[in-house]
């Protein structure tokens, strides 16, 4: 009897796609990802293979290590699911390759995902939305909630497809072009909002005083001390809209001098500290508890 | 709070717990779930405020390999109920419940540590069940795993709820200005953190010039985010369409000495 070619449907790699939304849901510290992928591929499973030991073997394969950044996952089981199909009629695949594409594909993903998605799009999404939450605007929330679901939702399924379609000459195509230009324009537009970021949230306010500036002649209004005409009173206000100083002495302070050179000068040399120490290999927790610290200094020696 | 309110921020905080491994929706992000628990709770306007406040302390805060990020989840939540419960909405009530969120943040770690270690237990009983091949006991394993990391922030906000509202505003109220105001001060400069961990991730030689132009723009007050987010998009497109007219020889990649962030990402997996 000849067996007719088994083939996953589109409604089966839904249901495996929509499984993957839930991948980290059992990490562990031994396998990691590992549960929670056989979980995803269950669907596929069930369908490719009747008997028992085939069922059995399936599922061991697919509880091994795995570990990537959980939306690239999805390349990766577009492409075993396209691998289980050719073996369950009859490819000869054995278990080495397939764990070999999935070890194989999982580094350089994850080294796009990590990035692309936490470093760039969420970062950007998630900026927007909070610089439209401190005002108290609802659309801030929904913007980022659902910019970001249509975004990871769209990726995980259509990259699913591509590799199933793909198979396994999927690997190929990892090192090509499309993908280097992604990662280097997400970088790009990443340093580029980021260093808004820092410039816009970054809040340092010195309350510091400086004694006064003595302005120069011409640069502040002179007033007459007698009595003052209707057009001397003319005179001194165009004077004033005009933009001179009602005083001869000009209040300065600390921060109106850093702000003359560029705004958000200090909070430009903070982020580049906070680099630094991280560099040092300190932890970003002792650095957010020393910054409390200092501000509370800063505050009681009436610095800010 | 109602007895309603407080069932459905412990509901949102399951949701936030899961979501806080699972990463996928994002309802553990500040954004979300503080606006969440400030809407069931009747405070909104102030939730939205608050989870936009921590949303810029998190923006760099992620989980890479099998390194664990503070706990977004824990913070956000807790600060939230914490921020309900002083039933101070003014700046300086947001303030102190940012700034609660920190040590909270620390603290979740250790419950995920925990449950990723129960979780071990999980693969093995998982292994037992393949061998048989019940993939129904798989399936169930792993939502155990899941409900795990639900309830791990679901009880901590249940027993934050616990605690009499009174204890939690005295407690507010012990609190001196120099400190609410130092703590303001402190979480005005602590973002800096979180984006000096996203530069370091993405910095090379190559896109340096882009945060130059960044920086500058920024300061022209009357450009509003969409606006620089527009010029950012235009600037990286023109920047990959002109590194191909030159060829292959200039184009390529040339990020040169100061290291490939994208590497030392591949060296931790």
């Amino acid at each position: 009897m000849m067996a007719e070619k088994i083939e996953l449907t589109r409604s089966d790699r839904m249901s495996v796609a929509w499984r993957s939304q839930f991948l980290q849901g059992s990490w562990n510290y031994e396998r990691m990802q590992n549960v929670g992928w056989a979980y995803a591929l269950i669907p596929a499973i069930k369908k490719l293979y009747t008997t028992k030991e085939d069922r059995t073997a399936a599922l061991k394969r697919h509880l091994e290590f795995f570990n990537t950044h959980p939306y690239v996952a999805s390349p990766i089981i577009g492409v075993t699911l396209a691998l289980e199909e050719e073996r369950a009629n009859g490819a000869p695949i054995d278990d080495t390759a397939i764990q070999g594409v999935k070890i194989g594909m999982m580094g350089p993903l994850a080294g796009i995902g990590d990035p692309v998605f936490w470093f760039t799009v969420r970062p950007i999404l998630g900026a927007l939305g909070a610089s439209l939450a401190l005002g108290g605007n609802i659309l801030g929330p929904i913007l980022f909630f659902v910019l970001w679901n249509v975004i990871r939702m769209s990726f995980i399924w259509y990259t699913q497809e591509f590799g199933y379609k793909a198979g396994s000459a999927i690997t190929q195509d990892l090192s090509g072009g499309l993908l280097k230009d992604i990662t280097k324009g997400a970088s790009i537009l990443g340093m580029f909002i980021l260093a808004v970021l820092v410039e816009r949230w970054v809040s340092i306010k010195f309350a510091v005083e400086l004694p006064a500036k003595k302005l120069a002649e011409g640069a502040y209004i002179k007033f007459p001390n007698g009595a003052v005409s209707g057009g001397k009173l003319q005179e001194i206000l165009s004077q004033q809209a005009s933009g001179l100083s009602l005083t001869k002495m000009a209040p300065n302070t600390l921060q109106g001098n850093l702000d003359s050179l560029i705004p958000g000068l200090m909070g430009l040399l903070l982020t580049f500290l906070a680099m630094w120490l991280l560099k040092k290999k300190v932890s970003p927790i002792v650095m957010i508890i020393g910054i409390f610290i200092f501000g509370i200094l800063m505050r009681v020696l009436h610095i800010m | 709070m109602s007895i309603i309110a407080m069932i459905l921020v412990v509901i949102i905080a399951f949701f936030a717990g899961m979501e806080g491994i699972l990463d996928e929706f994002q309802i553990h992000q500040p954004l979300v779930s503080a606006t969440l628990i400030g809407l069931v709770t009747g405070h909104l306007t102030a939730g939205i405020v608050l989870g936009g406040s921590l949303q810029m302390i998190a923006l760099g805060w992620a989980n890479i390999g099998a390194a664990v990020a503070p706990d977004i989840a824990l913070a956000s939540v807790a600060s939230a109920i914490i921020m309900v419960k002083g039933n101070n909405f003014s700046t300086s009530g947001i303030g102190v419940a940012v700034a609660s969120a920190i040590p909270l943040a620390v603290a979740g770690l250790f419950l995920t540590m925990i449950v990723r270690t129960i979780s071990v237990g999980l693969t093995h009983g998982a292994d037992a069940a393949a061998k048989e091949g019940k993939y129904q006991t798989i399936e169930r394993l792993h939502l155990v795993g899941i409900l795990l990391q639900g309830l791990r922030i679901a009880i901590p906000a249940a027993l934050l709820i616990a605690v009499p509202a009174s204890a939690v505003q005295n407690a507010l109220g012990a609190m001196p200005d120099w400190l609410t105001g130092g703590m303001t001060i402190g979480g005005g400069m602590v973002v800096a953190v979180g984006y000096a961990l996203v530069i370091n991730m993405m910095a090379t030689r190559e896109v340096w010039p882009f945060f130059a132009i960044g920086f500058a723009l920024a300061a022209v007050s009357q450009l509003t985010l969409i606006a620089l987010g527009a010029i950012g998009v235009a600037l990286a497109l023109i920047y990959l369409n002109l590194s191909k007219m030159g060829g292959n020889g200039g184009g390529g990649s040339n990020g040169g000495g100061s290291g490939d962030p994208v590497g030392d990402i591949l060296n931790q997996y």
